[in-house]
């Protein structure tokens, strides 16, 4: 017993972090410093005070509670305009008051084309040409360019491209 | 049905749709249908009722362990379930009042009585004034300053409004356009009328509406809080409609038309 008490006394000198220099923190285990800390939060969240009830069962509510007439009464827009007194509030009359029908009107799947099918195949048509000279290699692209000249200079001896000629032996 | 005849004020617990049409106390209990519990062993028992959306509790209302207690006494509207943006039905209590008392969401008319520094307090006929942002408007910053005068008629939204904090209106919706709020222009006469005509009046098919504008050319702003504005070409046109609006709250359709032929006769 008394063995105990001494080693609960030391331990409370030990967690002590205050003493002055002279007396240095003896040998405090890094598991030991885990425990005391362990013991310090549990005496501390133990002192918390918690209801004591059974846990309340948080049902779905299927009910919005609401507490505006707009959305149940589909209300219009509170300003108008008749016979063309102020134009632009019966511009804003038609403008909102089909907002709040255009919800249940489904949006069309077909959008109107802005570009005609044939307009785009043209365009393809040159398009890959245009392409397919970005990717040409440099010795290529030197013959492309003696082609596009043969209008305008003489007609230059063509050179012949330069492939790789194997070694003899 | 026998349970029909009774007088409502032994009724305590009733079926929802049962009663709707029917006048409704504070303190009445509506039950719903039970939904079917969502249980993966049992399988529903009736597979013809589609399942709901949220239903809507709204105005005078308010939820309850077993349906929904009435909160205002009136007469109990219910909407069917259709349409896809609110799917499910909704139930409220239509009822009369004078006072209003700010909803967030609301459109309402505001009389400018004061500038704070940086707000405007607005009176918009409820217990307290709402609180308005010279920044709320749209196109304003801190240097261009909208042109707002005490005395101004201000059409806006509120913003924040609840029984715990003072209210607060904006100008611009949330987007931030003003989409026809702000300042009302000047002229015009502004009135008071109870808060079921104004419902009325902005119904989807209003004949009052309908049948004024037959008349000559006019610009009307309804608010929500039981105000109206009314601008005509001449003081006597203005002062003609006022005088059908607050009349015809009273008025069988009957009595309205032959008011509106003699007008037009005139």
């Amino acid at each position: 017993m008394a063995g105990e008490v001494k080693t609960k006394l030391s331990k409370n000198l030990l967690r002590m972090k205050e003493l002055p220099p002279q007396f240095m923190q003896r040998g405090l285990d890094s598991q030991t410093k885990k425990q005391l800390e362990e013991e310090e939060k549990k005496i501390i969240s133990e002192e918390h005070w918690y209801l004591d009830l059974p846990d309340l069962k948080e049902k779905e509510s299927f009910i919005i509670e609401e507490r505006s007439f707009m959305p149940c009464e589909d209300l219009l827009y509170g300003r108008m305009s008749f016979k063309g007194f102020n134009p632009e509030i019966e511009k804003l009359m038609v403008q909102m008051n089909s907002k709040s029908k255009k919800e249940e009107i489904e949006v069309d799947d077909k959008m109107e084309a802005d570009v005609s099918d044939e307009e785009m195949a043209r365009r393809y048509e040159t398009l890959v040409g245009t392409i397919g000279k970005k990717f040409l290699k440099k010795r290529d692209q030197r013959v492309l360019h003696d082609e596009d000249e043969d209008e305008n200079s003489n007609t230059r001896p063509k050179k012949a491209k330069k492939m790789f000629l194997k070694p003899q032996d | 049905m026998a349970q029909g005849g009774k007088m409502a004020a032994g009724s305590g617990k009733m079926a929802a749709e049962a009663r709707v049409g029917q006048v409704v106390l504070p303190g009445d209990v509506l039950l719903l249908p039970a939904r079917p519990e969502h249980d993966a062993e049992q399988l529903p028992l009736d597979s013809g009722a589609a399942p709901r959306g949220r239903l809507l509790c709204g105005p005078g209302l308010r939820r309850c362990a077993a349906g929904l207690l009435v909160t205002k006494c009136g007469l109990l509207r219910h909407r069917q379930p259709g349409g896809g943006a609110t799917a499910g039905g909704a139930y409220w209590v239509d009822s009369q009042q004078k006072r209003y008392v700010p909803v967030k969401g609301d459109q309402v008319i505001g009389i400018v009585t004061a500038r704070a520094g940086d707000v405007f307090r607005l009176d918009v006929g409820g217990s307290e004034q709402a609180s308005l942002s010279y920044l709320a408007f749209e196109g304003a910053t801190k240097r261009n300053r909208p042109n707002v005068q005490v005395g101004d008629l201000i059409y806006g939204q509120f913003l924040v409004a609840n029984k715990d904090m003072e209210p607060e209106m904006v100008c611009i919706d949330s987007s931030g356009r003003a989409s026809g709020m702000g300042v009302i222009g000047e002229d015009g006469f502004l009135f008071k009328v109870s808060l079921g005509l104004i419902r009325k009046l902005l119904a989807p098919k209003c004949e009052i509406i309908q049948e004024l504008s037959q008349l000559y050319p006019f610009e009307l702003v309804l608010g929500m809080n039981g105000r109206i504005w009314v601008k005509a070409k001449t003081v006597q046109q203005t002062l003609i409609i006022v005088n059908i609006l607050e009349a015809c709250e009273y008025m069988t359709s009957e009595q309205r038309k032959q008011a509106l032929a003699k007008l037009s006769g005139n």
